[in-house]
């Protein structure tokens, strides 16, 4: 496995030609840090400048992956697993032995633009700086301002697990080289205002694309067709799936009106589509904060990203008797479960309970995301905008898995939909596989 | 997306196979079917937990899962809170909540803590004298020596609780009281992570002892008032401080 990832980077790089670290053409001026010092802001000015950070910060999702389960925010030791070991978030706040209290501006402009700690060491790109590079000096003080005014918690959290036949150092310096390219937002003068703030918002500071697009072994993007960095996504270390945000067989919104995306970016559900898992976390923890205007801007952008095929390979299964007689189970077992909230014609009651005909999460490949929505059931994020919502009750306690592929091959199947089969074996393996939330 | 649905008839169509043809039908009645009509209420909002909490005709005697209609909301509130955040361990509940604000939960809390259904009837349960008096007297008295308080005073008189945050011992399964007291001594991975009033008395007990407290337990009748009625003594608010105060800020 070792010398696989190793190949690999290695004949990556043979290809691209052995490109030294550009960050340092990035690297801050020792003039303007004197300058930035001397000058000290006004209060009313700094405060200003604390609340767009907080704001910018939210959009960012900091909290998200900066705070334990039911720990204290910022505060870090939120651990993330991949196949390469688990990586523990660190601590943000203020303070200065086992936070952030002892750094300036420049050093935190570091880690965001360039991947790098205060002390030099190459970050974990599980820390999402491939997409925060894009974010612009202002908006990096802005945000700097607002992490010093937090309260101070002192929390020392435990390192990140390496597994060990990974020697990190090394493949991080190969992959940066690879796939890591240091660089504020550069706005594309024919497009609007708006699309351009949309897009530093998707690129930047929403890093959508960490979840949304494919991603080598050391999370590299594959970049199939040119810039395309929204093509879809398997979770490293979780069992979601992230959908194309470029295909109209996933979740391209290219169709959508306007205010329908803002819908389900803000309030968490839309007539077409609901949010769960993941995506549920980055509706309520960072995007229904967003201001009309930014969630009109990324709606806009998303909207206008131009189509990319699927590599979801749409393989329905030959109408054998054998076919037919296993969806035939599978509607039963749907009558008896599911079809009061899904509906006799799985018309569901939008914007309550999803319909599930002509819905695209129902029919994605892998079948990941729908295996787990009825394993696990799950509520809709409560957003203000959607604040009591409608759940789905957990089925892994009640149906064998067996029936789970029945079932959900019968909706793939039914009223329109038409996607592959689900077997049994993929379901045995997604409950394994629930270990990570 | 019309245009999605339109190639999709014509691929069904080409394929001829019948069964595929109904389905297709069936795509045009999904179009033109009404959407389900769903109830404005939280009775509707809470299916999900219904699915293992039982409305009435589930209240029955299951081992595992544990009803919570008619406990002190404060309670519920704090239980449901735990689960989300990873403080009382049972993942099915973790992952359902994952998403549901301080707000809602507590919305729920109400919902649960205000439906009066019909307590099971007492288990058989075959207790020594010496049993018996054993848990009798950890129930009404206590043990001084070992600094644990009488059940009662924090359960109430009754034994059926103290509004808002302490819940009754009767009327639950034996079964389920044993598993509690098993999360809380150990080490408080399942329940409790932070050591409240509770997890500290139920690490002074022996094994044995709640064994017999939760026989005993089981087997009471629960009387014809259940609802907790008490009011907790201060010493033991004070004692149960990280709980209360926990509560307290919103
Ligand atoms: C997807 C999860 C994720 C998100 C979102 C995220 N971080 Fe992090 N962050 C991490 C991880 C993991 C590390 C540790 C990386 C390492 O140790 O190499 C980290 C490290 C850092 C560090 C370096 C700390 C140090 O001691 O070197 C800073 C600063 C930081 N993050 C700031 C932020 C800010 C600001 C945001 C929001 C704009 C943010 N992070 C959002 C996962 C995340
Ligand atoms: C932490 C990982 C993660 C991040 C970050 C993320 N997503 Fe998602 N997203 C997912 C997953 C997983 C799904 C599939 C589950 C679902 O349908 O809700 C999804 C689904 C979606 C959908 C389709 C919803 C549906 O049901 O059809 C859209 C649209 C979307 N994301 C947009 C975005 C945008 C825009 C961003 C950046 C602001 C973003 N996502 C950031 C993980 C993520
Ligand atoms: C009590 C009502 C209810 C019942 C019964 C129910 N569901 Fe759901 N279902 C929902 C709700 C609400 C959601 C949205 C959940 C979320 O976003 O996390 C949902 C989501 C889904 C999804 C994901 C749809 C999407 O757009 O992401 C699938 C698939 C699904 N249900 C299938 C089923 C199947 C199969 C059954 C029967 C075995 C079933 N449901 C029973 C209410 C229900
Ligand atoms: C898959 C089955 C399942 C579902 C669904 C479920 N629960 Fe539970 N619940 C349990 C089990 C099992 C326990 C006991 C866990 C333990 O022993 O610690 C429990 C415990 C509780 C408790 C604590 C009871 C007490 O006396 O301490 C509350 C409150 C609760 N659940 C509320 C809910 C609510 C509200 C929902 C819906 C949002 C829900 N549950 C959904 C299985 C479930
Ligand atoms: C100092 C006050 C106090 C005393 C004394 C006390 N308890 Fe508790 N008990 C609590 C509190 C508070 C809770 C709720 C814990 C929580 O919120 O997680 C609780 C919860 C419980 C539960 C869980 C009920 C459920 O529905 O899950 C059981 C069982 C229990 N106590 C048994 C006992 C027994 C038996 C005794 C006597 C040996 C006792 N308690 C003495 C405060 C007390």
């Amino acid at each position: 496995m070792k010398i696989a990832v190793v190949a690999a980077a290695v004949a990556v790089l043979a290809g691209i030609g052995l490109s030294p670290e550009i960050a340092g053409a990035t690297s801050p001026k020792k003039e303007a840090k004197a300058e930035r010092s001397a000058s000290p802001l006004s209060s009313v000015l700094l405060q200003q400048r604390q609340a767009r950070g907080a704001y910018l910060a939210r959009a960012g999702n900091c909290i998200g992956c900066h705070t334990a389960q039911g720990g204290r925010a910022y505060a870090g030791g939120r651990k993330l697993s991949t196949p390469f070991g688990t990586f523990v978030t660190s601590n943000i706040t203020p303070d200065k032995a086992t936070g952030i209290g002892d750094w300036d501006e420049d050093d935190f402009w570091k880690a965001l633009h360039e991947g790098k700690s205060r002390d030099g060491r190459l970050l974990y790109p599980a820390f999402p700086y491939t997409e925060y590079t894009k974010i612009t000096r202002e908006d990096s003080d802005a945000i700097f301002a607002h992490l010093q005014a937090l309260e101070p918690v002192v929390q020392q959290n435990p390192p990140s697990q390496v597994a060990s036949r990974y020697d990190f150092q090394p493949l991080l310096t190969l992959w940066r080289a690879a796939y890591f390219k240091p660089g504020v937002y550069q706005a594309d003068p024919t497009k609007s205002t708006e699309w351009n703030r949309g897009a530093y918002l998707v690129q930047g500071l929403g890093h959508c694309s960490a979840c949304h697009a494919e991603r080598n072994p050391l999370r590299g993007m594959i970049s199939r067709k040119g810039d395309d960095k929204l093509g879809g996504g398997q979770i490293m270390g979780s069992n979601w799936y992230a959908p194309s945000l470029t295909s109209s067989l996933e979740a391209s919104t290219a169709g959508w009106p306007v205010e329908e995306i803002v819908q389900l970016l803000t309030t968490g559900i839309s007539p077409r589509a609901t949010t769960s898992g993941p995506m549920a976390e980055v509706v309520s923890q960072s995007l229904q904060h967003l201001t009309k205007e930014d969630a009109r801007a990324m709606a806009i952008y998303l909207k206008s990203l131009p189509e990319t095929q699927s590599h979801q390979q749409v393989n329905p299964p030959a109408q054998t008797e054998q076919v037919q007689a296993w969806l035939r189970y599978g509607a039963r077992i749907y009558k008896e479960h599911c079809q009061d909230c899904h509906g006799d014609s799985g018309q569901g009651a939008p914007g309550i309970y999803p319909p599930l005909a002509g819905n695209r999460s129902v029919t994605l490949t892998p079948p990941t995301n729908v295996i787990r929505s009825v394993l696990n059931g799950g509520y809709p994020p409560s957003t203000a905008g959607n604040p009591r919502p409608y759940g789905m009750p957990p089925f892994a306690q009640v149906l064998r898995d067996g029936e789970v592929a029945l079932v959900l091959s019968y909706i793939r199947n039914a009223w329109g939909n038409r996607a592959s089969l689900v077997t049994t074996a993929q379901v045995d393996k997604s409950r394994e596989g629930i270990t990570e939330r | 997306m019309r245009q999605f649905i339109s190639l999709l008839f014509i691929a069904a169509a080409l394929s001829g196979v019948s069964g595929v043809m109904a389905a297709a039908s069936d795509g045009i009645a999904a179009s033109r079917a009404a959407p389900v009509t769903v109830p404005d209420t939280m009775a509707e909002r809470v299916k999900p937990c219904t699915v293992c909490h039982g409305q009435a005709d589930r209240v029955g005697r299951d081992a595992y899962y544990p009803r919570i209609a008619g406990k002190p909301e404060g309670y519920l509130f704090n239980q449901l809170r735990d689960f989300r955040d990873g403080r009382r361990y049972y993942r099915p509940m973790t992952l359902l909540l994952a998403n549901v604000s301080d707000e809602y939960l507590r919305e729920m809390a109400a919902y649960f803590s205000g439906l009066r259904q019909p307590y099971p009837p007492p288990e058989q349960v075959i207790s020594s004298p010496t049993e018996i008096r054993q848990a009798q007297k950890l129930i009404q008295q206590g043990d001084a020596a070992r600094n644990i308080p009488a059940c009662i005073e924090c359960h109430g008189k009754q034994l059926m609780g103290t509004a808002p945050f302490i819940p009754g011992l009767l009327g639950l399964p034996r079964i389920y009281i044993a598993a509690q007291f098993g999360a809380w001594k150990n080490g408080g991975v399942m329940r409790g992570q932070a050591s409240n009033c509770m997890s500290d008395i139920a690490r002074q007990l022996t094994i044995k002892e709640t064994n017999v407290v939760a026989a005993w337990l089981a087997a009471q009748p629960v009387p014809e008032n259940a609802d907790p009625v008490d009011v907790l003594p201060p010493e033991m608010a004070q004692r149960c401080g990280s709980i209360v105060q926990r509560s307290a800020d919103r």
